[in-house]
C-alpha cells in the first residue's frame, strides 16, 4: 500500500480482480463426466487387456492422474510397462489409443525384442503384416538418462513432445526423482511409474504420537515385510500417486494388488508371465483386508 | 459538564472530542459494546451457534457420534491421514451428503470441491451418489414418509463445483476468488481443498513466507465460514517429525498450521481397520471410532469388536 500510494479499498478490489482472473474456471462435476465420455477413449481410460483389472479401475489406466507400478525386483513391472506401451500405440480400432509413447528408462531394462515378441504374440494379425512392427515399434520414444539433472531436462522436453508427437502415455521405469502430478494434469494422459521397495522398519515412525504407548504389542510380530508405504521416496510421493498397484511373488506365485484406487476396493489378482505379457489368472480378484496389502512378502 | 473543561491531558481531551464525546454525561452512558465494535456478548453467540445446529452427516454412524452428528458449519475441519487411508473418499462423500435435501436431514446445499492433486474421480463420484440416491429411497420406505425423493445422481454431480488447481499461485487465487464466487452462489454449504499441503510441500524455499501465506489462508477460510455459515474442510497430508529422541507421524505444514484449524481429525490404520481420532476440538471429546470404504462410500464397519473408544 505504501509502495503503491493507493487506498486499502483499491488494492483490495485489485486483489480480488486478479484473483478472479487467475483462478482456473469452475466446472460441475457433470459437467467434467460429460466432457470426458464424449471426447476422450472410453471416457479417460487406456484399458489394460486384463479384464478383472479393468473392471476394477473402471475401464483402465486412468487419464490425467499417476499411476504407480510398486514391487520387489523381478515381479513383472517392466513386463508391465512394455505391454502398456504396446497397447497405447496400437491403431484405435484394436482398442489402442493411436498415439506416441514416451519409455524413460532409469535402468536401461527396455528390450525391443520382447516387446516385439509380446506383439507378435498377442496381436498377430498386426504384427505379421508388413511394416506394422516397425510403425508400432517407431511410435515408442525411448530416453536413457544417466544423471538425474539429465532427467530433469529430458522431463522439459517432453512437454514440447507432448504437442509435438501426439504422445498419449508416458511410462517411467523406475522413479528416480519426483515428477510433478502437474504434467499429467496438463496433458491428460496417463503416466504410468514404476517403484521400489524397501524393507519395513519397525520403529515409531510409521505411528502417531497417541499409538506410540501400544508399540510393543506391535512389535512382537516380526515377521518380515517390505512396506513400500515408506518405500522410496517416502511419504511425499505417496501422497502425490492416484493409483497403486502392488506386484509380489508368494512361494511361487505372482500377485497383482490394487491397493490405492479411489474406484475399487483392494483387490488381489494372481498373474503369470506369457510370451504376450502378463496374464491374470482369474477375472475376480479375491478381496484383500488392507493392510494385508501394505506387507509385501519376499520370495 | 463539557469535556473541555475536565482535568484531563489536552491530547486525552482533543481524543475525546474527535470521537464524538462532548459531555460527560455522554461517556457515562456509553456502554462496553459502543466502544468495542463488532463484538458479541457470548450470550448473542449462543443463540446463533445453537441455530446453527445442521451438521453434515458422514454417512457413517460411529463417526458421525464422535463428531458430535457429522462435520459443523461456521467452522474449518482439517483432515489428515497416510495415503491410502480414504481421505478423498470423505471428501466427496460429503460433497454428496451436503446435497441431502432438508426433510431427509441434510443441508440441501451444493459442494466445492477443490482439487490440488488430481484425485478427485468423476466415476467414483457417480457411485457414492447413487449409493446416497438408494439409502434416500430405503429411509423413505422405511419409514413410508410422504417425502419424495426427487433427486437423481446426475443431479449431485451438477450440484458439485469443481477447481482443479495446478499451483500455490492459483489456490491463494481461488481462495480469495471465494468470497466472490459463494455471494454468487448462495446454496454452497461446504468448501473441501483436497490437499491444502500439496503445492506449499515442494518448490517451496522460503518457509517463513510459507507459514505467512499458510496463515493468511487460513484466516480467509475462516471468515468465509463464518460469513456464508458453510462447512470448510481441508484435507491434509502425513510427515514425520522427530520428537523426544524418535521420528513419529504428524500431519504435514507444519506447527504453526496445526493452530490454524477449529477441529482436527486424524484417519490411522489400527489392525486391519480405518478408524479416525479426533486430535483437537475446543468442543469436542477426544476418541476414535472405526470406519471403513465401501462401494458405496464411507459406512460403518462391519467388525465385531468395535467400540468407540474415549480417549482421556
Amino acid at each position: 500500500m505504501k509502495l503503491l500510494d493507493v487506498e486499502l479499498s483499491e488494492v483490495r478490489s485489485a486483489l480480488a480482480l486478479v484473483s478472479e482472473i487467475v483462478c482456473p474456471p469452475f466446472q460441475t462435476a457433470l459437467l467434467l463426466m460429460e466432457q470426458r465420455a464424449a471426447t476422450e477413449h472410453l471416457g479417460g481410460h487406456l484399458p489394460t487387456r486384463l479384464k478383472g483389472l479393468d473392471a476394477a479401475l473402471c475401464g483402465g489406466v486412468p487419464f490425467g492422474v499417476v499411476t504407480e507400478l510398486v514391487g520387489p525386483a523381478g515381479t513383472g513391472k517392466t513386463q508391465f510397462c512394455l505391454k502398456l506401451s504396446l497397447l497405447a500405440a496400437l491403431p484405435a480400432h484394436y482398442g489402442g489409443l493411436d498415439g506416441g509413447v514416451i519409455y524413460i528408462d532409469v535402468e536401461s531394462t527396455f528390450t525391443s525384442r520382447r516387446m516385439i515378441e509380446m506383439g507378435a504374440s498377442s496381436f498377430p494379425e498386426i504384427f505379421h503384416s508388413k511394416g506394422m512392427a516397425q510403425e508400432m515399434a517407431g511410435r515408442i520414444l525411448v530416453l536413457q538418462p544417466t544423471s538425474l539433472s539429465e532427467f530433469t531436462e529430458s522431463l522439459e522436453k517432453i512437454k514440447v513432445s507432448l504437442l509435438q508427437n501426439q504422445v498419449k502415455l508416458l511410462v517411467i521405469d523406475s522413479m528416480a526423482a519426483l515428477v510433478p502430478g502437474s504434467l499429467a494434469e496438463f496433458s491428460r494422459i496417463p503416466i504410468v511409474v514404476t517403484n521400489r521397495v524397501r524393507p519395513q522398519s519397525h520403529d515409531e515412525s510409521c505411528l502417531y504420537p497417541f499409538q506410540v504407548q501400544k508399540m510393543d504389542r506391535i512389535l512382537k510380530d516380526r515377521t518380515r515385510y517390505y512396506s513400500h508405504i515408506v518405500a522410496v521416496p517416502g511419504f511425499h510421493w505417496a501422497h502425490a500417486v492416484t493409483i497403486r498397484l502392488v506386484l509380489e511373488a508368494k512361494s511361487g506365485q505372482r500377485f497383482m494388488k490394487v491397493e490405492k484406487s479411489p474406484t475399487s476396493p483392494p483387490l488381489a489378482f494372481p498373474f503369470t508371465i506369457t510370451p504376450s505379457g502378463l496374464s491374470l489368472l482369474t477375472d475376480d480378484g479375491t478381496e484383500m483386508v488392507v493392510p494385508e496389502t501394505c506387507n509385501l512378502s519376499s520370495r | 459538564m463539557e469535556v473541555s473543561k475536565l482535568p484531563i491531558s489536552a491530547t486525552q481531551r482533543g481524543k475525546l472530542i474527535s470521537a464524538g464525546y462532548t459531555s460527560l454525561s455522554s461517556i457515562c452512558s456509553a456502554s462496553s459494546s459502543d466502544i468495542s465494535r463488532g463484538t458479541q456478548t457470548a450470550w448473542d453467540m449462543l443463540q446463533e451457534e445453537q441455530e446453527s445446529l445442521a451438521r453434515i452427516t458422514t454417512s457413517c454412524a460411529d463417526l458421525d457420534n464422535i463428531l458430535g452428528g457429522g462435520i459443523g458449519c461456521r467452522e474449518v475441519t482439517e483432515i489428515g491421514g497416510v495415503p491410502g487411508i480414504g481421505k478423498t473418499q470423505l471428501g466427496i462423500q460429503l460433497a454428496v451428503n451436503v446435497q441431502i435435501p432438508v426433510e431427509f436431514g441434510g443441508l440441501g446445499g451444493k459442494a466445492i470441491y477443490i482439487d490440488t492433486e488430481g484425485s478427485f474421480m468423476v466415476e467414483r463420484a457417480l457411485q457414492i451418489a447413487e449409493a446416497c440416491v438408494e439409502d434416500m429411497l430405503e429411509y423413505n420406505r422405511f419409514l413410508r414418509n410422504d417425502c419424495q425423493v426427487k433427486t437423481q445422481p446426475k443431479d449431485i454431480l451438477e450440484n458439485i463445483f469443481y477447481f482443479r488447481i495446478c499451483s500455490y499461485t492459483e489456490q491463494s487465487a481461488v481462495i480469495n476468488y471465494l468470497d466472490k464466487f459463494v455471494s454468487e452462489h448462495k446454496d454452497v454449504k461446504v468448501v473441501i481443498i483436497d490437499s491444502i499441503a500439496f503445492h506449499f510441500r515442494h518448490g517451496f524455499v522460503d518457509l517463513a513466507l510459507r507459514t505467512r501465506v499458510l496463515s493468511g489462508i487460513a484466516l480467509k477460510l475462516m471468515n468465509l465460514a463464518k460469513k456464508f455459515s458453510l462447512a470448510v474442510v481441508l484435507l491434509n497430508q502425513v510427515t514425520t517429525k522427530y520428537t523426544e529422541g524418535s521420528f513419529q507421524l504428524c500431519l504435514a505444514l507444519g506447527d504453526s498450521w496445526s493452530h490454524c484449524c477449529t477441529n482436527r481429525l486424524i484417519l490411522y490404520w489400527n489392525s486391519n481397520e480405518r478408524h479416525a481420532y479426533i486430535d483437537k476440538s475446543p468442543y469436542l471429546r477426544s476418541a476414535s471410532a472405526s470406519y471403513s470404504v465401501t462401494s458405496r462410500g464411507i459406512r460403518n464397519s462391519t467388525s465385531r469388536s468395535k467400540r468407540i473408544k474415549m480417549m482421556i
